[in-house]
């Protein structure tokens, strides 16, 4: 299945949630506040680079660039909106952790 | 693939509604179909052809009829959340119909995907 | 609008798996009613449906809610009449549970019939472990989540 996550996980409980439930073979999509959780230097990142090995983790690039980031930590996925799109068409269903 | 899509916020509080937009014309460039878009809870404010943003912004109530008219896309407002948040037919924007809830659990019946955008 | 747009889709016959995912917290925002009326729409269409309340929205299923002094509808009672819509699976998430203090006797009861066990009256709020609800979650057609 399909995670989306689009709350920074600074603010609110959403990534945390969603990574308790993904199970292995599943995907993230980290979108809007969400890509916050994809980056370097952050309480997340042990977090999210041990659970690159069993999840697949993307971000959505146009929501990177619109916040001035970039420094996504290393087995993390930068996607567009195609990318996005494929996603979705490969997992299913897809849970959005509002 | 056949989608559905669901967006649940307004078009000034919260980004879903872009996002939503980006992705289905994203879904719609790769050959997918979107069957429809239903707007739920604040979602309906997407309809309000009163909303005028100012000149450098983008229009997203335009932008949804316009590719909904291009792409035949169905766009369905909530009837029991359009009315207590005074969307209704009097202020119904271009593209855009009025119906019942059903048409969300029918979508979801119809659709290969029903993809949430929200808050 | 151009008449060219399709409207109405066939849906005789099918049968999905629904789950409705309840994680925010009533009353301070309007999430849990308007949901709560999707659900209640969507038990017409006759699908496989499940609600699971996790999170926050856990508190969506706490006894004893009095709305009066802030002028708010109570939909508190909408939950109890549930089983009466042929809704026979409300799943809290243990580990939201533990975390908030609760026990599944802080919760409202609701009763359903079921039609395979002649009609015999059964609670439908069930507790179930974050790994229940994981696995379920993959095995669903359609999640619905505010």
């Amino acid at each position: 299945m399909l995670h989306l996550v689009n709350k920074s996980p600074f603010e609110r409980g959403a990534f945390e949630s969603c990574l308790n439930m993904a199970r292995k073979g599943s995907a993230i999509l980290l979108i809007e506040d969400g890509v916050y959780a994809a980056l370097k230097n952050t309480p997340f990142e042990d977090k999210v680079s041990a659970a690159v090995k069993d999840i697949r983790i993307c971000v959505l690039g146009p929501d990177l660039a619109a916040r001035g980031v970039d420094q996504v930590i290393e087995g993390v996925e930068v996607v567009d909106y195609g990318g996005f799109v494929d996603l979705t068409v490969d997992h299913t269903p897809v849970q959005s952790w509002l | 693939m056949k989608y559905g899509i669901l967006i649940n916020e307004g078009p000034f509080t919260h980004q879903a509604s872009d996002t939503a937009y980006h992705f289905t014309k994203a879904a719609i460039e790769k050959g997918h179909r979107v069957m429809r878009v239903f707007f739920y809870h604040d979602g309906v404010y997407n309809a309000n052809a009163l909303s005028e943003p100012q000149s450098d912004d983008r229009n997203i109530v335009k932008l949804w009829g316009d590719l909904a008219k291009e792409h035949k896309i169905d766009l369905v407002v909530c009837v029991a959340a359009g009315l207590r948040r005074g969307i209704k037919d009097q202020v119904l924007a271009e593209g855009f119909r009025i119906s019942g809830l059903g048409q969300l659990t029918e979508i979801g019946m119809a659709a290969d995907r029903l993809i949430t955008f929200g808050d | 609008m151009s008449e060219e747009i399709q409207t109405e889709y066939e849906t005789e016959g099918v049968e999905k798996k629904f789950m409705f995912l309840n994680r925010k917290a009533p009353y301070g925002t309007i999430y849990a009613l308007e949901m709560l009326e999707t659900v209640l729409i969507s038990a017409a269409f006759d699908q496989d449906v499940t609600l699971v309340f996790m999170d926050d929205g856990v508190y969506q299923l706490k006894k004893g809610c009095d709305t009066k002094a802030v002028n708010m509808k109570n939909f508190s009672a909408t939950y109890k009449a549930l089983g009466d819509y042929d809704i026979s699976r409300l799943f809290v998430e243990k580990e939201s549970m533990d975390a908030r203090g609760l026990t599944i006797d802080d919760l409202v009861e609701v009763i359903f019939e079921d039609e395979d066990d002649d009609w015999a009256e059964k609670p439908a709020v069930h507790v179930k472990s974050r790994d229940e609800i994981a696995r379920l979650m993959e095995e669903q057609d359609v999640i619905i989540s505010a």
